[in-house]
């Protein structure tokens, strides 16, 4: 069994590899990077906040519609075309295949995320000239942004498993963006009263809370972040994608591929 | 092997938990960043930058800004501390976006003037606000009487005449404009002026922070009413027996009360030695003029919303 | 112990926004194929066969029926490990080589890891894709893909092979290979399920066939006994090029062919054929008795003949 996702999770990621889309969005990140550094050079020692700013968020981002696309294509994609039918006819099991894929696309993208740090890291290392202990704020940003990685996976999965690729991925963006304001909306939720507050509060758990995993700015002033929010950051990553994993399976085990 | 029946076993427990698990999470990562996203909200301190990055969704960025800004106020409030510098650029950043928030309007008036640890204290930014709210709403009322509310805490009681003039003028002001107009120009210090200001702010707001504000603020006129009342007594009780009274029993025996006197709380009031009269529980009584006790120093963390 | 059994399998869609529509693409199907037989599964486009096929394989969930293969449930990790699947108009991972598609296959089918590259480049000789080893899929040609895809159906040595249109998309002499390796399997004592329209194919190499139309089973047998009970034809070729009007109103299959016609007509319209020539002296060549094509049979059961083959095979 282990071995069957393994071998799903290492064709996943050869697959993406090899998809040229991958590198336009790689080359994209670290373009951000470098015009991090002009836009630094605008102001006076702002350099360092605008380079862990906008790199950091150009991190963010173009892993986000990398992990959006490469995971619609990997799943929906392959229930369209049918490269699937011959996978399930193996002794495969539909929920091993969920897992392989998941495995699969969030190994590719931690190595994305590897490739797109060198640019920010070197344009840091460009405008300070050297690493300062706060440096290490940025690494705990980016292990952040790998866990929002892990769950737009899982979310990208989830959608892939009932819809059509695009709107898959539609779905996955709007997730992203909400998920982004999460705080806010618990916020508001609390405003609200009655049947009104349920709902709200309801929904405010239910959506993935990116808020919490964003961290940029904090790092960019470069202030520590807790070890116990990296500890809660972690497991909440985990807990949240098995759930919505486990969702995924619940769906795709009864469809009828057509 | 798993059959099918055991995987959804499995997989509808691991959702529930897991999401279970989830919400447990979020609670514990609010409680550790209370202001977690202080830094973003402010990240971009230029209303007009923000209003161009939003894209034209300014509005919803104005809803997101005012939820943010409600949830800052109530959680520095509930924990004390007592400072509200965000207060300010919050609203500020609030109204650029969306000028035409009223609630907005009415919140500033309220907590910006305010003194710690109430609010934020700072009446001048209030006006700004107020101001730039009538300029973008001109036949709103509520503005008007927002901005003679303000001029009537700073005891400018000239310039809430005219506030509430100009707004009686709207087509469908409120009667109580005009009437208060009238009132502020003539008795403008007055303890029934204030019970009117207060009493009209209590019955039409639907904020409930502001409403609980409003009951605090009658609940202290009634104490000042009832101090100024029982230390006029306690006085006439001297003239008659050639000392103050000791407590009221005594006052009650002499036939100047009735009872037992109880503030608005339902606590006793309590006599001290030389008639003066205070409150036996200063720490659920804002804003009170009268009846503190001596060298009473107000509690940092404050309670507009006692029992009542 | 039969290689496949199906009893009563239903597959009724719900179409529609609200779902309100029904759709049956398959009624109530029973048929057995017995081990080591080349069972055809035919019919015309959309009668029910990928829809059955779909079913076998677990991609699709029936209504109502029971269906086994090897004696075994059809969700069974030991019977998968048994049985290879050719889906219709195969379309592999675009940027793997067919290397690496077959040795993904073959981890996943659970083959042991030493032999597996052993196999893997056997198996890729044996299909003729042996030059093509390290191209990516995405350059291949639909024959290509044909025969990647029969490739990894039968890597795993299974002993029931599944084929959706294995003939589709290959030139006559691609055919004619897949043709040759499903009468290999055969020999091995493998059991093929094979499901086409191409009639031809069916009659030459199939122990059994099935008949399917409309989502409906019209038929089962060895084509000998069911196309004994179709009335037989006869040939009939004379010299020349004309074409009595009496003939011409048979409305039969009457061609030119050089400097004789020929005409197919039902055993009973020979005589007035043969009548109708005397009459006009026309110079009689042969009379032929035709043995009744499964064609033949096809139209007797379902009233609309199948297309030609020459269409077919291009679609």
């Amino acid at each position: 069994m282990n071995s069957r996702i393994f071998h799903i999770a290492t064709n996943t990621f050869r697959e993406a590899v090899r998809d040229r889309v991958l590198y336009n969005l790689i080359a994209f990140a670290l373009l951000m990077s470098a015009a991090a550094v002009l836009v630094g050079q605008i102001s006076l020692n702002i350099e360092r906040l605008v380079v862990i700013n906008l790199g950091l968020t150009a991190v963010s981002l173009f892993g986000i519609i990398i992990a959006i696309f490469i995971g619609i294509g990997l799943v929906s994609k392959e229930i369209d075309k049918r490269t699937l039918y011959t996978v399930l006819s193996r002794p495969v099991r539909r929920w091993e295949f969920i897992a392989g894929k998941f495995f699969g696309l969030s190994g590719t993208l931690a190595v994305n995320t590897f490739f797109m740090a060198i640019g920010v890291f070197a344009a840091l290392a460009y405008v300070s000239h050297h690493f300062v202990s706060s440096d290490l704020g940025v690494l705990v940003a980016l292990y952040f942004i790998v866990l929002q990685f892990v769950i737009i996976t899982a979310l990208a999965l989830f959608f892939s498993s009932f819809s059509t690729p695009i709107f898959s991925a539609i779905f996955a963006f709007w997730l992203f963006v909400i998920g982004s304001f999460a705080q806010d909306l618990r916020n508001f939720a609390a405003m609200t009263h009655g049947f009104t507050r349920w709902m709200a509060t309801g929904a405010a758990y239910l959506i993935p809370n990116f808020s919490a995993l964003n961290v940029i700015t904090q790092v960019a002033h470069g202030e520590p972040v807790p070890h116990t929010l990296i500890v809660l950051n972690t497991v909440y990553a985990l807990v949240y994608s098995m759930a919505v994993l486990s969702a995924a399976v619940l769906i795709f085990e009864r469809r009828n591929l057509k | 092997m798993i059959r099918s029946r055991q995987v959804t076993c499995i997989a509808s427990a691991l959702l529930v938990c897991g999401m279970a698990t989830a919400a447990l999470l979020i609670h514990a990562v609010d409680e550790l960043r209370p202001s977690a996203t202080l830094q973003q909200m402010l990240y971009i301190t230029s209303p007009k930058l923000l209003k161009r990055l939003s894209l034209g969704y300014d509005g919803l960025l104005a809803d997101i800004y005012w939820t943010r800004t409600v949830q800052y106020f109530g959680g520095t409030h509930s924990r004390g501390g007592g400072n509200y510098q965000l207060l300010w650029p919050l609203l500020n950043i609030t109204t650029q976006l969306d000028p035409h928030l009223i609630p907005a309007y009415e919140f500033g008036e309220t907590f910006l003037v305010a003194k710690p640890p109430e609010g934020a204290g700072d009446p001048e930014k209030a006006i700004e606000l107020v101001r730039h709210g009538i300029q973008n709403n001109p036949g709103d009322w509520h503005l008007y009487y927002d901005l003679a509310f303000i001029y009537y805490d700073l005891k400018d009681y000239r310039n809430a005449a005219e506030a509430f003039l100009r707004g009686s003028q709207l087509p469908d002001a409120h009667p109580f404009l005009k009437i208060m107009a009238a009132q502020m120009a003539q008795h403008g210090g007055d303890l029934q002026t204030a019970r009117m200001m207060w009493s009209e702010t209590y019955r039409t707001t639907h904020d409930k922070m502001i409403q609980a504000n409003a009951a605090a603020h009658l609940r202290a006129i009634q104490v000042d009413d009832n101090v100024t009342v029982l230390e006029n007594l306690a006085r006439a009780y001297r003239e008659r027996a050639g000392r103050f009274p000791e407590d009221f029993s005594e006052m009650v025996s002499a036939g100047l009360i009735r009872g037992i006197p109880l503030d608005p709380l339902n606590h006793p009031y309590k006599l001290e030695p030389g008639g003066k009269v205070v409150v036996t529980h200063p720490d659920d009584l804002p804003f009170l003029d009268k009846g503190l006790p001596n060298g009473y120093v107000p509690n940092p963390f404050p309670t507009l919303t006692p029992a009542s | 112990m039969y290689a496949i059994e199906i009893e009563g399998l239903e597959k009724v869609y719900n179409a529609g926004f609200w779902r309100q529509r029904s759709k049956r693409a398959l009624r109530p199907l029973s048929l057995t194929v017995n081990p080591g037989e080349i069972f055809g599964f035919l019919g015309p486009n959309g009668a029910g066969k990928t829809t059955t096929l779909k079913i076998l394989m677990g991609l699709v969930f029936p209504t109502a029926g029971r269906a086994q293969i090897l004696g075994m449930d059809l969700n069974d990790p030991r019977m998968k490990a048994q049985i290879g699947f050719l889906p219709e108009q195969p379309y592999f991972y675009d940027h793997l080589t067919a290397r690496e598609l077959l040795r993904y296959y073959g981890q996943l089918s659970g083959m042991d890891a030493k032999q597996l590259p052993h196999k893997v480049d056997a198996m890729l000789e044996q299909v003729k894709l042996g030059s093509s080893a390290n191209v990516q899929l995405r350059k291949f040609s639909k024959g290509m893909l044909q025969r990647a895809g029969i490739a990894q159906a039968i890597l795993h040595d299974p002993k029931v092979v599944f084929l959706d249109e294995p003939m589709s998309g290959l030139d006559p002499m691609g055919r004619r290979e897949v043709r040759s390796l499903i009468e290999e399997l055969k020999a091995k004592g493998k059991t093929v399920f094979f499901s086409t329209h191409i009639l031809s194919d069916a009659e030459a190499l199939c122990d059994r066939v099935g008949i399917i139309h409309q989502g409906e089973l019209r038929g089962v047998g060895a084509v000998a006994d069911l196309t004994a009970g179709v009335h037989g034809k006869v040939e009939i070729v004379w010299h020349g090029s004309i074409v009595p009007a009496a003939i011409r109103s048979m409305n039969a299959d009457c061609r030119a062919a050089g400097e004789s016609t020929r005409i197919v007509v039902p055993e009973e319209s020979q005589d007035s054929v043969l009548e109708a020539l005397r009459r006009e002296q026309l110079r009689l060549i042969s009379v032929v008795p035709v043995r009744a094509s499964l064609e033949d049979y096809f139209v007797s059961q379902l009233g609309t003949p199948m297309k030609s083959e020459a269409v077919t095979s291009r679609s």
